[in-house]
């Protein structure tokens, strides 16, 4: 890397001024994250004297009596971020390999494109579509899905008596259709760092395709992917306005039912902010603070693991 | 890209129909039908927008774009001209914000931090704060800012250009890192200062690349309605000031209608979201062009 001669005398005041701009400017950035901590748990005082440890624990939320439990929505947020990654999670790792492995070039350009343009689409447009176009006709599939497992101990849980238009499966489908674009362009970097000749090895041994895929690649590529669904699965928790309009928003269930209509932490602040009184927000600001710590962990762990696999196979490659 | 499978297998062209194939053929009609499965969404959403959004925002254009929002939700009409205004000032507000620091923020991670522990540790609380959901924004900002100064178009522009604020330093540095030394070489030979050499050679270099970035960033925020939900309040009539009074946005009317079970409020939203989508498409379709020049100049 350059560096100026003159760096060893003393820097001119304009140079060393644009240096301290740009150092400040960079620590906008812990500012911001510090004050998030801060600003955040400082409003959370009310709702902590009120309910103390019970906040966390309580099934109940019930801004009328002034109780607040956040465990429901702790469950809908887990229960949905589920859905979505196993609807998602292969059809992202199937595209990806598609992209990488089969495809053309030519072929490849508008798969991108489509990649692209359902990440673009805003999140509200997905909950509008979701509401409006899909929670009815879904309905009609749940309950067929319902009928066709009723019976079998398990499924007959999970896909439920009464299935609604807006629930926990509904805020699935939707999460699924935002985070596939994300865990596909991820899996798709790490898939690429395979090394040529690795592949050609499984192909000289007379593997088919598929053959040479899960010899090859899958094992190459495992840690980055493990990293790529963690990711989406981040971005499924924090997901906001898609699953408050979808999602039904029932007041503290916590059911297995996945056709039940639920409700999720970002989606009840969402929902319930404009009709709330100072309590009742503190208690929202701290289901934020908490949504933002769960969701900085995920992403720390998925990013960790997604660098140390790229930084190994780019070592070896 | 060669597909080794062809050329290396000679002695076998004629593929034995043995379980092995079969099942190889299988997956690849599996990863096929993947890629079938994600466009249709995106085809249905396109339709759907198409189909009841335009009819909506044409048949009173273009009043649509230019009238109030009718204060009572059922009543039909046009009317989304304050939500386009409110979408523009607090996206514009917070490129403002965001994209000169951002910038400012990268340059220092790659040309004067580097590898130090404070750019390490500026680098890796990006990457933390690119993950934060968008709604944890928009309620730090309310707590930050709404409470104590009410609600305006600038308190959402402050939410989003938190939101865009990683993601232009993460794209900048990106491209700062293409910018071959030789050309900073060249600049320190003939005596320029570092902060000339960034401003006068360096950033120029990147520019494309920067602003294609930044174009995302601007995108992305544009179509954003958690953070906004609890920074600029609601309004109906135009309101064109940064710092003053409610405003509103496309994104937040959209969530708004869409839950009303009155056939004008929903038809609206529908209206508005065309609009929305749009617009964030102009802005990606922009940027992918001027990512192409750029590649097209390298």
């Amino acid at each position: 890397m350059a560096e100026p001669l003159h760096l060893r005398g003393t820097p001119s005041r304009s140079d060393q001024a644009f240096r301290g701009l740009a150092i400040g400017a960079a620590a906008v950035v812990l500012l911001v994250l510090a004050l998030i901590a801060i600003e955040m748990s400082g409003r959370m005082g009310p709702v902590l004297d009120r309910m103390g440890f019970d906040y966390f624990t309580s099934r109940r939320w019930s801004p009328g009596e002034r109780l607040f439990g956040a465990l429901p929505f702790l469950w809908g947020t887990l229960y949905t971020a589920i859905i979505a990654l196993v609807l998602a999670v292969p059809v992202s790792l199937l595209v990806a390999l598609f992209v990488t492995q089969l495809a053309s070039p030519a072929v490849r350009k508008p798969i991108v494109y489509v990649l692209d343009l359902l990440a673009v689409v805003p999140s509200v447009v997905y909950g509008l579509w979701g509401v409006l176009v899909l929670a009815q006709p879904l309905q009609k599939v749940f309950l067929a899905i319902h009928n066709a497992v009723d019976g079998i101990p398990g499924l007959q849980s999970i896909f439920g008596a009464s299935p609604q238009g807006r629930s926990f499966m509904t805020a699935g489908i939707i999460l699924a259709i935002m985070i596939t674009p994300i865990i596909t362009s991820l899996a798709r970097e790490v898939i690429e760092t395979t090394p040529q000749n690795e592949k050609e090895a499984a192909y000289a041994l007379g593997a088919t395709r598929w053959e040479m895929i899960r010899a090859s690649v899958l094992p190459h590529a495992k840690g980055g992917l493990v990293g790529a669904v963690m990711l989406g699965l981040g971005r499924a928790m924090g997901e906001t306005i898609a699953a408050a309009l979808v999602i039904g928003s029932s007041i503290g269930q916590i059911t297995i039912n996945a056709f039940a209509p639920g409700n999720s932490m970002p989606a009840v602040i969402a929902n319930e902010w404009g009709e709330a009184d100072q309590l009742h927000k503190s208690a929202m600001i701290a289901l934020a603070l908490l949504l933002f710590a769960i969701t900085v962990i995920v992403n720390l762990v998925s990013s960790a693991i997604v660098q140390r696999s790229l930084r190994r196979s780019r070592g070896t490659a | 890209m060669r597909h080794p499978g062809d050329p290396i297998l000679a002695i076998s062209l004629e593929p034995k129909l043995s379980w092995r194939t079969i099942k190889s053929f299988v997956m690849s009609g599996l990863m096929i039908a993947a890629f079938v499965a994600i466009t249709i969404p995106l085809v249905l959403i396109i339709y759907s927008l198409v189909a009841r959004g335009a009819p909506v925002a044409l048949k009173a254009f273009p009043d649509f774009f230019t009238a109030a929002i009718p204060i009572v939700s059922r009543r039909s009409g046009p009317g989304m001209g304050p939500a386009i205004v409110g979408t523009l000032l607090c996206t514009g507000g917070a490129t403002l914000i965001a994209v000169p620091l951002g910038i400012l923020g990268a340059v220092y991670l790659h040309e004067y931090g580097k590898m130090s522990a404070f750019a390490r540790l500026v680098r890796f609380m990006a990457m933390v704060m690119t993950g934060v959901p968008s709604i944890v924004m928009g309620l730090f900002v309310y707590v930050l800012w709404t409470m104590r100064f009410g609600y305006s178009a600038f308190g959402g522009a402050l939410a989003l250009a938190c939101l865009m604020l990683p993601i232009v330093i993460g794209a900048t540095e990106q491209m700062l890192r293409l910018v071959p030394d030789h050309m900073r070489e060249a600049a320190y030979a003939l005596g320029a200062t570092k902060s000339r050499v960034i401003l006068t050679v360096v950033l120029p270099a990147a520019l494309p690349g920067i602003l294609s970035g930044c174009l995302l960033a601007v995108a992305r925020a544009a179509g954003e309605t958690a953070p906004l939900l609890f920074t600029i309040g609601a309004a109906t009539a135009y309101n064109p000031h940064l710092f003053e009074n409610a405003n509103t946005a496309l994104s937040v009317q959209i969530f708004g209608n869409a839950t009303s079970s009155f056939a004008a409020a929903q038809e609206r939203a529908w209206g508005a979201a065309l609009t929305l989508v749009v617009l964030t498409f102009l802005l990606t379709l922009v940027a992918r062009i001027v990512a192409a020049r750029f590649a097209a100049k390298r």
